[in-house]
């Protein structure tokens, strides 16, 4: 091996402390980066393939009964490749011990051979048989979730009967690889169900004998969806259709989206974030060793050695701490990518899902702490270079104190010698203590607004379910019944409070954007679900007009004052003017508030409702459930708690469980950072601390020297950290936020002591593991020493 | 005999304007190859940076340096490399070793990228270090360390030795002790050694003497008798 390897191998020995933090504050970026690519590209990739293979339909086109014929008019409109009919139906599965039955879909499997769409993935058991009347395929997730495997039976009530069905088998299909409760949207495996049946024992069920009530369609190659969404539309009106929409606008479709969006936007966010912290750390490592072996590059330049041997030299050292950290990021990366992938298994219904890196994401990684280890170097060894051999080998001369800090008069006499040592380092070289205190600064941002975040999660729980939302249950009809449905449910001992509440499906449209939701109608002023402003008051509501969520005022891109266009999609199908009178902050879902009578104006249907919030006894709550469950009006009911709590494992264990490993990181990060200010402020200072050592300061007195300059240094971090991490907060949060919920932001003074504590004691650590050094060091070789 | 270097007009200026030294003034000189050169002068008189131009360290403001037909003054960065990777070798008071490499690899950093170098073992055998390869710049003495920057310098058989003040650090014992494996060089190899110095004594062991006075030469002194350097006292 050549000397000069020989020395770089020891050199790094010599600083592998900063070596191994910079490793790993490099390791931890490109982790971040291979993970979150990773997924994007192993979720975007299975989810296309899953559709491929399984033939999810284009257009879905949802009718009230269209009889078997008009499918081959739609196979004829222009653009469409194909058509099939099936049967969609809700259900109620009866659990035993549950006091409230589970919603689920029934689906038609065709009678005789494959379907043209949605074709289901078995995952166990078989498919029913065509004879057996009773058969059923069960949503896979649910049947684990509620311990259920083929051959045992559920009670399921299907239009108002109860029957009793042998399950066959357990399945998945494309069109719910995201299914969530009726009424919440909240992803839980054990409250919301799926089941298929043979088509002619489902049209028995739902009096649909050649008839269906949702066509599936695939475009021609060059079709515009559009224009064959509106065909259909036009085929479809006279049998009750409520609009044909894309695949975009499939729910399960479009939580996937969301999913992967969200994702995307945070891989190319954070993770150059991270790389930027820790090249800037490397900058500052690699300039200092530079720096102090100004005379050993003259040397080698005088020996003949040419600039690019020397500079050859360096890079290698960099080289290999950036490689090292980029190899080891990949490493993680792909071990943190799989561990993530379970819980993308847990909400959302992948038939497979492997983890598969993105080459892309390694090779971006590497390059990009590469490059910015060796800016670093290139950037000092640059102006060693523009020396001549004579000069780069002559100590620099002592730094010239005199026009730095004049400490004179009262002032003066105030400050002892060790403090004047602190200042005037510090005013010496101000560029240097001006790019540690960033470096600090960055890892209090990481840490605060990582910190923040996790509040945020916390309070948009309590803003949801005990501000906007005060309700215990939510209790939906079957179909829009007259308001006095209310009052029956009044009438269930240990009901307290009943709050009607009418929920119409709807198209919104303004200009060139559209969002399929429903418009909310509540009674004024209403109790128990609410709509509020940013203040958290709630905001009443207007005679006429609508109040949006922010989130749907967004996407619709909609000012309080305008005119919003509303499809009503649902009984006589009207089309709405109405103007948005104000925007709610909403943190779950995108939901659109009118008054309940204003709503059924417009609508011409007075007095109607679709169902109704509650309050409850919490102690008679299994009987409630139970007597709601005998109400043949009775859809299904839903439970604030349950719906609490889905969310909470959806934060913790799905997408939102990436906040716990972008806080470790942000934290880890945060440490090396200091660790570094820390060992630099020591190489810079070490022959001076020596100096005072042999003239007889305390080890303490010349610890108070190094220590003062770094708790200067994070002192003045802490509140432009602070600031910075403010406004990564809002970042991170847009990062989080899907259309399911939005991750608030705000400052957060409790994440933000937290941030600062961490940092002081990341610099109290330091200090310390750098002055057990200082302590050991022999005092004769540091004085010796020419760096 | 033939020159090893010629020297013609030499200025240095550093810095500019009001605070601008002077440190050579028009000096000019030839050097025959094969001698040994001893320079001498007070504090501050220009020795080391003419030691520096002549070795490429460092650039002249005027005048004209050749080595041998190499213009040394006209060369670009790359060729004033090449010129010191191939022509010569330096020992500094320091000695300045690199620290994390012990002596058998201070010497292969050299050889490594000479021509035609004898074997790093070999050279530490010269200077009498055949049994301390393996230690530490920070394990072995001051004229130890200075024996392995000789040891150094030499390896790569330069044709011309540059040493700046080389017993500067030393007793006088260990001092003449370098002396010995210059002088032995010298008588070996034919190499030209320029030495600089302030110890008027060494100025003995020399062909030639060169005093410099505020940047200009006050005398060149050729000896007719040489002292041996264990016979020089300081
Ligand atoms: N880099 C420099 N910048 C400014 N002045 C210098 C520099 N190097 C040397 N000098 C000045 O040049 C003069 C000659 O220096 P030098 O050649 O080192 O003298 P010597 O080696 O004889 O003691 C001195 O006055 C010294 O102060
Ligand atoms: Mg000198």
């Amino acid at each position: 091996m050549s000397p000069l390897d020989v020395k770089l191998l020891r050199d790094l020995s010599r600083i592998r402390g900063q070596a191994i933090a910079i490793l790993l504050v490099i390791a931890v970026g490109v982790l971040l980066q291979v993970m979150m690519s990773g997924l994007v590209a192993s979720l975007t990739e299975t989810r296309r393939a899953y559709y491929e293979r399984n033939r999810l339909a284009d257009v879905f086109a949802p009718v009230a009964r269209a009889p078997d014929t008009v499918l081959s008019r739609l196979a004829a409109l222009p653009g469409v490749a194909r058509a099939e009919g099936r049967v969609v139906g809700a259900a109620l599965v009866d659990i035993a011990g549950e006091a409230i039955p589970i919603q689920a879909r029934a689906l038609s499997l065709p009678d005789f051979g494959e379907a043209a769409f949605s074709a289901v993935y078995l995952t166990a058991g078989r498919m029913p048989d065509r004879t057996a009347r009773d058969e059923i395929l069960l949503l896979t997730a649910f049947a684990r979730a509620r311990g259920l495997a083929p051959g045992e039976v559920v009670r399921v009530t299907m239009n108002g009967a109860r029957r009793t069905l042998r399950i066959a088998g357990l399945a998945e299909a494309p069109d719910l690889l995201f299914v969530g409760v009726p009424g919440e949207m909240m992803p839980d495996a054990a409250r919301v169900a799926a089941l298929w049946m043979r088509r002619s024992e489902l049209a028995a069920a739902y009096d649909m004998q050649g008839a269906f009530n949702e066509a599936m369609l695939s475009l021609a190659r060059g079709a515009r969806e559009a224009q064959v969404i509106d065909a259909v539309d036009a085929v479809l009106e006279p049998w009750g259709g409520t609009g044909a929409y894309g695949r975009s606008d499939l729910v399960s479709d479009r939580f996937v989206s969301e999913e992967i969006d969200g994702l995307t936007t945070m891989s190319r966010a954070v993770p150059p974030l991270f790389l930027a912290v820790a090249a800037s750390l490397l900058y500052i490592v690699v300039s200092r060793i530079v720096q102090s072996e100004r005379e050993e590059i003259g040397q080698l330049k005088a020996f003949g050695y040419t600039d690019a041997e020397v500079g050859a030299h360096y890079f290698k050292l960099v080289l290999t701490i950036a490689v090292a950290g980029a190899a080891l990021g990949c490493l993680l990366g792909v071990l943190a990518g799989r561990a993530m992938i379970p819980v993308y298994l847990t909400f959302y219904n992948f038939p497979f899902l492997v983890f598969r890196p993105d080459p892309a994401a390694f090779a971006i990684g590497a390059i990009a702490s590469v490059a910015a280890a060796s800016a670093g170097g290139l950037f000092v060894l640059r102006r060693v270079f523009a020396l001549t051999p004579a000069e780069a080998m002559r100590p620099p001369a002592p730094s010239d104190f005199s026009k730095t800090l004049t400490l004179k008069g009262r002032l003066a006499r105030l400050l002892d010698q060790p403090t004047r040592m602190v200042l005037r380092g510090i005013a010496r070289q101000p560029w240097r203590t001006v790019a540690l205190s960033a470096g600090v600064a960055g890892g209090m941002a990481l840490a605060s607004g990582m910190t923040t975040i996790y509040g945020s999660f916390e309070r948009m729980m309590d803003l949801s379910f005990t501000v906007i939302d005060r309700s215990d249950a939510t209790v939906t009809f079957t179909h829009p019944l007259a308001r006095k449905a209310a009052y029956e449910l009044a009438r269930v001992p240990g009901v307290f409070a009943v709050e009607p509440v009418r929920d119409v499906p709807a198209v919104f449209r303004n200009r060139l954007n559209t969002h399929r939701g429903s418009v909310t109608g509540l009674i004024d002023p209403p109790e128990l679900a609410r709509a509020i402003g940013a203040d958290l008051a709630p905001i009443p509501l207007p005679e006429a007009g609508i109040v949006l969520s922010r989130p749907l005022a967004d996407i619709l891109e909609i000012a309080p004052g305008e005119t919003l266009t509303i499809e009503v999609r649902e009984g006589r199908r009207p089309v709405l003017e109405v103007p948005v009178a104000r925007v709610a902050t909403s943190l779950i879902g995108a939901p659109a508030y009118m008054r309940l009578d204003a709503l059924n104006r417009v609508l011409a249907e007075p007095g109607r409702i679709s169902g109704a919030r509650l309050r409850l006894d919490g102690a008679r709550a299994d009987a409630i459930y139970r007597a709601l469950k005998d109400m043949p009006t009775v859809a299904g009911v839903s439970v604030a708690r349950d719906a609490r709590a889905s969310l909470q494992k959806l934060m913790d264990q799905g997408a939102g469980s990436a906040r716990y490993i972008m806080g470790a990181v942000a934290f880890i990060i945060t440490f090396g950072i200091v660790y570094n200010a820390a060992r630099i402020a020591h190489h810079e200072r070490a022959r001076d601390l020596a100096s005072l050592r042999v003239i007889g300061f305390s080890r303490g007195e010349a610890g108070f020297v190094l220590l003062g300059e770094l708790a200067v240094i994070v002192l003045a971090a802490i509140p432009v950290g602070s600031l910075a991490g403010y406004g990564l907060t809002f970042a991170i949060a847009a990062g989080f936020s899907s259309e399911l919920y939005q991750i608030p932001a705000a400052f957060d003074p409790f994440s933000h002591g937290f941030a600062a504590a961490f940092v002081l004691g990341a610099a109290l650590v330091s200090g310390w593991l750098v002055k057990r050094d200082m302590d050991r060091a022999d005092l004769i070789a540091v004085l010796k020493s020419r760096d | 005999m033939a020159l090893a270097f010629t020297v013609r007009n030499l200025g240095k200026v550093y810095g500019e304007g009001r605070s601008a030294v002077h440190a050579l003034r028009g000096v000019s000189l030839d050097i025959p190859a094969g001698e040994i050169v001893v320079m001498l002068g007070a504090s501050g008189s220009g020795k080391s940076t003419l030691l520096n131009i002549l070795g490429g360290l460092d650039r002249a403001s005027s005048g004209t340096v050749h080595f041998r037909d190499l213009c040394l003054t006209d060369l670009a960065d790359r060729a004033l490399t090449r010129y010191r990777r191939d022509n010569v070798g330096f020992v500094f008071q320091f000695y300045n070793l690199m620290p994390s490499l012990t002596a058998l690899e201070n010497v292969e950093l050299i050889t490594e990228i000479a021509d035609k170098p004898m074997k790093a073992e070999e050279a530490l055998a010269m200077v009498g270090l055949k049994e301390r390869l393996d230690h530490f710049p920070s394990q072995l003495s001051g004229g130890e360390q200075q024996r392995v920057a000789i040891a150094r310098a030499i390896a790569k058989q330069p044709e011309v030795l540059f040493c700046d003040e080389p017993t500067g650090a030393l007793d006088s014992t260990t001092g003449r002790a370098v002396l010995t494996v210059l002088n032995a060089v010298n008588a070996r190899f034919g190499t030209t050694v320029l030495m600089v110095t302030h110890a008027a004594s060494i100025a003995g062991m020399a062909h030639r003497v060169i005093r410099l006075a505020d940047g200009a030469i006050s005398e060149v002194q050729v000896n007719k008798t040489r002292l041996a350097p264990e016979d020089i006292h300081w």
